[in-house]
């Protein structure tokens, strides 16, 4: 069975328009023709085309379905004004939802129009005026360019002024379409001429009333035609009368609908309601449109003169959203893409701030993060977004001079600065002190002064003792509006402090960044001071007063890829934000992108691409640039790259911050944060944020990947035990310390962790200078030493330790069985044994070809090898005492102190584990008798051999440490006990085993199967419950 | 060649799958790219999988057979940037004739050997063309919302010699396809038409769109109503989407498409969505269970894959095509 479906007349512009039998009257935008409309004709001839396209916006949000664009006029260049008329059309979504009626009367303008647009149009018009051979012509190319078309009734002898010739020009055209060009007969449109009523004359008696018959007869003889026409002309005779037009034109297009006309172009403000016309009126016209009397023209005229001066306004549309509150207005033209107001608003915008910057940070940007929301939520499209940055784009540009001139600081008649940065009333009071200081500088300052005068620094020009607003500063670069104050020790009292903040924001609220010193740091630091002021004077100084470029951004499509259009959306996006855009295009081969970002010196490289082996040569491009020793943030964007394999396959190749962004708003914030002077922060969260990300990701897509137990083992890390490097230790068996010289441990600390412990985060010892915590680092670390320091004095805590070094050899593939032998009389009396075995855990995950499946056990040589080995197992404690002295802080309501002891011992005894593994590595096992490392190359773990500790990734089983316990007789030997849950106490110590094998290394065990976790549980000889509840973080669900 | 439309109205009829995605399993090197005869070319070729026909022809041939062997009807000739736009990329616009002239023939030769093995199920040749790499409706540049990088005068030329190359090449019908922005393809059916003038022959024409995204517009902005509205004027043998969405995706467009065409409808979606590294994962099983709905709800008349799609897709879209009646036209009243 197959279904019929009806023919009727579909247009589309982004979106459909089928005319139905259903259908309301077709209504055809006429206003953004240059013929009727005086405005739009002077929009186009002084090329303001932005406006133009609001005239068309108008219409479409004024209800037309359709928009007649005409450009034919004399001193025009048509062709041209239609094509880029209907290209900008094209590109506001709001407009082009709505198919187009291409009108003109030459056929080149028409094409040109035909060739410009995607949807279905109308074309306005064609006829037989010029014979039947040109008709054909240009019906064949209007079909070909798949639009519809308006047939005039128009042939060789002129216009169709009657009734017959309507009809007779209408049927020869339409027989001439539907029969030799083919042409859908759906498509077709007869235009029957309208022409004015009223006019005096008698030969336009019947013009209404044969224009009524002749439409009625097209629709019932000429299949699936349609009727339309130009509805104002009707009513010409009334020009300047508008309520006896607007009811001609109503009246005439009820009856035109009544007869079959089912589009036309009607300008909607030129029309009344016809059941609102007066009654009197409407009898009156439609006496006229009717022909029903001979006087009819006059009577018209007559009653016209009575409702005449009742004009109604041709009031534009209200547009109601423009009484909206301002930031709501911004909001709304960066929304919809209208430029129309969006300078008006900005310049109101930029009245009430205090800096001009603030209209783009604030205004702007919260009407762009709207944007970015409704794009993200999928509720705006491409184009529309496009159309929203240059909405964003011209306020910027609009607000760029007064940037720049607020940049410039306004100049005292003999060309310094001083009149503006100081105020004029102080001025002269300060000048005397500052005089008087500038002669007695500090120690500090006078270092510091020697270091900055004479544009030693970077070629800055510094300035000392100058006088801004009320405050004397101590030394300022006025070019970078740079100060920087050496605070002595009068700045840590509590009332100095606030007036130091208040000053601070003060000078930051007029423009100037503030870094201080102090004293101490300039006497004994100083070329890190010089370091930190050569990094700020970098720094440029936007959202202070300047609006240099807040940033240079290099933006590519990477190689094999030529899709842009989100590269240059963000690249608008940020350029409206006053970074300077360096695009390097399409294809951008790895090589231009490296050398580029070298010499451009840029602040982040965007790396773009929508076609999937774009994210292959992302990461071939992080690459090169890692290479290259580049550390210049990258930001990812494009369709098919996402966080996942951004923190996957690209992170892990760059050593500076790789961020995903997923659209072009969110690209304003990310690039803000990674420029932000203090991006330390930003950047290790988003370093954490994909670490972890990418472990999730990377554990719940192996999630079904893992081997057996046996298959793992089979996959054991093959060390060659016949050329493997194996030292016997100089001295086998036990030794303990007692009482350790625990001053020997200063040097071994590593104090990242301190400050971590109290959320602080940043490594030692930059953190002392990091701009967000460096003051409060500094200062915890004095404290920290003045502490320390005492405890050493005073001999405050008590640091002991043991170790062993033992024959060993790894035993059914996971197990390691240490020798006790000769060393440990009473546990081989004990137990009537001369081994122990350490039970190790055994990376289960499917791993990439050629990486194994680690245990521990693979550093020691199997049994069956023949070929002795050893380990080792040690605890220390540095704790003894702590619980104490915490104690005596608490009681003397010392929190801060009570914490900070026990932070200390924490550090101390891996201080104390570091040191002892150097005895170890040195002394006692001596197969790393000559290293030479520093206290940073330990913290490194740049060493030799490895000290893993239970209950840590790589042998996560904390009952390990009661074998080391009965190993090592720990408790008898240093008194360290272990808890019911395997914690050691005191809690500042640390045990582990020793490895030797310089190819062994820490990893993390990951996941285990169940498989491993029975074997385990067998080995270790308790139940699988028990196992399970052990190392459940350990095993896979 | 047996006449396809009478084989529509009986069964439906399937279109092959990826060629990308064969293409990357040989892994080509620069060097295979260029081959002997493009050893000295100045500009990189790796990429220009087109460029194959000429210096892989073997490979191509085999793909074609495989899709065949799998149950296809219909290939696509490896054609997509055939056209002297695309090639611009790889300073290749002389050769595009060749390129199209060479990869008809080698799609042609082996859709014959498999009509003559099995004459009952006649194989055919659709000539690829794509959407070039640049937009005919939408500006590249946001700062020159008029400007574009390409008009339809350039887009009708250079289809128009691709199309002509194609015939030439012998293929049996044209398939304009990824359609993602409607006025390009526009260019490609007028220059279409003009050949069809100009030789006096009438070829099947089938136009595939790509709706972009959960829009449900194509990147031009069209909605699907739009679009089959905007390339319908000429007599087409079927109308469709194709690629950026997964079966399961697609299936509301295509059913909206469905509703209002009378021409035959075509569907080739990708293996599902891409994951996170850009690859298809929908297994043949998957993807067939998604086109069987298609087949369940009479939505198809020509049914094959894209991105991800393998012989193994086919072969299970081709089993399960095989079940049901296809789709009736409407005719219009």
């Amino acid at each position: 069975m197959k279904e019929t479906k009806p023919k009727y007349l579909t247009l589309s512009g982004l979106e459909p328009l089928v005319v139905t039998p259903e259908s309301n009257f077709i209504n055809v935008g006429e206003r953004t023709n240059v013929t009727g409309s005086r405005k739009f004709l002077r929009l186009i001839k002084e090329e303001k085309y932005e406006e133009a396209l609001s005239v068309a916006r108008d219409q479409v949000e004024g209800g037309a379905q359709i928009i007649d664009v005409n450009m034919d006029e004399g001193m025009l260049d048509g062709k041209y004004a239609m094509v880029k008329f209907l290209n900008l059309i094209a590109s506001e979504p709001d407009i082009s939802r709505v198919p187009l009626m291409i009108d003109s009367s030459k056929w080149e303008i028409i094409e040109a129009g035909l060739q410009v647009a995607q949807g279905k149009c109308v074309v306005n018009s064609i006829s037989l005026k010029e014979g039947e051979a040109e008709f054909i012509r240009q019906a064949k190319l209007v079909k070909r360019y798949g639009a519809a078309v308006i047939v005039m009734a128009f042939d060789e002898n002129g216009q169709a002024d009657t009734y017959e010739r309507r009809i007779e020009i209408c049927k020869r055209s339409y027989d001439v379409l539907v029969d030799v060009v083919k042409f859908a007969p759906q498509d077709i449109i007869f235009d029957p001429n309208i022409f004015p009523v009223a006019t005096g004359m008698d030969e336009h008696r019947l013009n209404a009333l044969d224009f009524f018959r002749a439409t009625k007869w097209i629709r019932e003889n000429l299949p699936y035609a349609n009727v339309s026409g130009g509805v104002s002309n009707v009513s010409f005779s009334f020009r300047g009368n508008n309520t006896v037009r607007e009811a001609i034109n109503a009246a005439f297009l009820y009856h035109a609908i009544q007869n079959g006309m089912n589009m036309g172009i009607v300008n909607p403000t030129m029309l009344e309601v016809y059941d609102e016309i007066d009654k009197d009126l409407l009898k009156h016209v439609e006496d006229v449109l009717f022909d029903r009397s001979d006087d009819a023209t006059e009577r018209l005229l007559d009653f016209a003169e009575t409702v005449k001066g009742n004009v109604k306004e041709d009031v534009t549309k209200v547009l109601e959203w423009r009484s909206n509150p301002l930031q709501e207005r911004i909001t709304h033209a960066l929304v919809k893409g209208i430029d129309a107001f969006i300078i008006e608003d900005v310049e109101e915008a930029r009245q009430i701030a205090e800096r001009p910057i603030e209209v783009i940070e604030g205004h702007l940007m919260i009407g762009m993060s709207v944007v970015g929301d409704l794009f993200g939520s999928g509720k705006m499209f491409l184009p529309q977004v496009v159309k929203s940055a240059r909405v964003m784009k011209k306020a910027v540009a609009y607000l760029q001079p007064f940037i720049e001139e607020a940049k410039k600081a306004p100049k005292s008649p003999k060309g310094t600065y001083y009149w503006k940065t100081a105020d004029p009333i102080l001025y002269g009071l300060l000048k005397n002190y500052a005089k008087e200081m500038r002669s007695k500088p500090t120690h500090a300052e006078e270092v510091l002064w020697n270091e900055l005068s004479g544009k030693k620094l970077d070629g800055f020009k510094f300035r000392r003792q100058h006088i801004i607003g009320s405050y004397i500063t101590d030394f300022i670069c006025l070019k970078q509006s740079l100060i920087i104050e050496i605070d002595g020790l009068i700045h840590q009292l509590p009332e100095n402090k606030i007036s130091d903040e208040e000053r601070t924001k003060w000078l930051a609220d007029n423009g100037y960044r503030v870094i201080r010193f102090t004293n101490d740091a300039v006497l004994s630091d100083l070329e890190n001071v010089l370091e930190s002021i050569s990094a700020e004077l970098k720094v440029s100084p936007l959202g202070t007063e300047g609006a240099r470029f807040a940033g240079k951004i290099l933006m590519a499509t990477v190689k094999g890829d030529v899709h842009d259009i989100g590269k240059n959306i963000v690249s608008v996006v940020l350029g409206c934000n006053n970074y300077e855009i360096i695009d390097l295009g399409v294809m951008v081969p790895p090589e231009k992108i490296v050398e580029t970002a070298i010499k451009e010196n840029v602040d982040i490289i965007g790396l773009s691409g929508l076609i999937t082996p774009s994210l292959d040569e992302m990461v071939y491009v992080s690459k090169s640039l890692e290479k290259k020793n580049i550390t210049i943030p990258i930001i990812i964007g494009g369709a098919t790259t996402s966080r996942a394999h951004t923190s996957v396959k690209i992170a892990p190749n760059y050593s500076n911050t790789v961020v995903h962004i997923n659209d072009a708003s969110r690209a304003v914030t990310v690039v803000g944060e990674l420029l932000n002077r203090n991006n330390k922060i930003y950047k290790e969260q988003i370093r954490e944020e994909y670490d972890k990300f990418r472990e999730q990701f990377l554990s719940r897509t192996r999630k079904k990947e893992y081997l057996t137990i046996e298959d793992a083992r089979k996959n054991k890390f093959a060390i060659d035990w016949k050329t493997s490097q194996i030292t016997k230790p100089k001295q086998l068996g036990i030794q303990d310390f007692q009482d350790f010289d625990i001053t020997k441990l200063e040097d071994f600390i590593d104090w990242s962790p301190f400050f971590r412990s109290w959320d602080l985060h940043g490594k030692y010892p930059d953190i002392l200078t990091d701009e967000v915590v460096g003051e409060q680092a500094t200062e915890l670390f004095k404290d920290a030493q003045e502490l320390l320091q005492r405890v050493f004095q005073e001999k405050l805590l008590k640091a002991k330790a043991v170790f062993g070094l033992f024959p060993a050899n790894t035993v059914n593939d996971d197990d390691i069985e240490v020798t006790v032998g000769d060393c440990h009389a009473e546990l081989v009396e004990a137990s009537q044994k001369e081994t122990l075995n350490f039970l190790t855990l055994r990376q289960q995950s499917k791993k990439a070809v050629g990486k194994p499946n680690l245990s521990i056990s693979d550093f020691i040589a199997p049994k069956e090898s023949g070929i002795q080995d050893y380990m080792g197992a040690f605890c220390v404690s540095t704790g003894f005492g702590t619980a104490e002295l915490a104690k005596q802080f608490e009681d003397a309501h010392d929190d801060y102190n009570s914490i900070m002891i026990k932070a200390l011992a924490d550090r101390l005894a891996e201080a104390y584990a570091e040191y002892l593994h150097k005895e170890v590595r040195t002394k006692y096992w001596s197969y790393a008798a000559d290293e030479k490392l520093s206290n940073q190359d330990l913290i490194k773990e740049s060493y030799k051999g490895i000290r893993p500790a239970p209950g840590y990734p790589a042998c996560p089983d904390h009952l390990e440490k009661r074998t080391i316990w009965q190993l090592l007789d720990v408790d008898n030997r240093i008194g360290v006990a272990l808890t019911e849950s395997l914690a050691m106490w005191p809690a500042a110590s640390v045990s582990g085993y020793y490895f030797a094998n310089p190819e062994a290394k820490y990893f993390g065990l990951g996941k285990i199967k169940e498989d491993q976790l029975a074997d385990y549980a067998k080995r270790r000889t308790i139940s699988l419950e028990e196992a399970e509840k052990w190392l459940s973080p350990n095993v896979a669900d | 060649m047996s006449d396809i439309k009478n084989i529509l109205q009986k069964h439906i009829l399937v279109l092959d799958g990826a060629m990308g995605t064969m293409l990357q399993q040989y892994n080509f090197s620069e060097e295979d790219f260029r081959g002997e005869r493009f050893k000295e070319y100045p500009s990189s070729l790796k990429g220009n999988n087109d460029l194959l026909s000429l210096t892989q022809p073997e490979a191509i041939a085999t793909i074609h057979a495989k899709y065949f062997e799998a149950g296809a009807d219909i290939v696509e000739t490896n054609t997509f940037s055939g056209t002297t736009i695309a090639m611009a990329d790889y300073d290749m616009e002389d050769l595009v004739y060749e390129l199209n002239y060479e990869s008809a023939k080698i799609a042609k030769r082996v859709a014959e050997e498999f009509t003559k093995q099995n004459p009952d199920k006649p194989r055919f040749v659709a000539g690829s063309i794509g959407p070039t790499n640049k937009t005919a409706s939408l500006s590249p540049d946001v700062n020159r919302p008029e400007y574009r990088a390409i008009t339809f005068e350039e887009l009708r030329v250079a289809y128009k010699q691709q199309v002509e190359a194609l015939i030439d090449g012998g293929v049996d019908l044209l398939l304009v396809e990824t359609i993602f922005d409607t006025l390009n393809a526009k260019a490609a059916l007028f220059a279409i038409e003009e050949v069809k003038e100009d030789r006096d022959i009438d070829i099947p024409i089938m136009v595939s769109g790509t709706i972009t995204d959960a829009s449900g517009r194509t990147l031009s902005g069209q909605t699907v109503e739009a679009f089959l509205a905007s390339i319908s004027h000429i007599p087409l043998l079927s109308v469709g989407f194709n690629c950026a969405l997964g079966a399961e995706q697609l299936k509301p467009y295509l059913q909206r498409l469905s509703n209002e065409t009378e021409f035959y409808t075509s569907a080739h979606p990708n293996a599902g969505l891409p994951n996170a590294f850009g690859e298809y994962e929908e297994s043949p099983k998957q993807m067939q269970a998604y086109i069987e709905e298609y087949l369940q709800d009479d939505l198809i008349n020509i049914i094959g894959g894209c991105c991800g799609t393998s012989p193994a897709h086919i072969k299970a879209i081709a089993a399960v095509a095989k079940k049901y009646a296809p789709r009736k036209l409407q005719i219009q009243a």
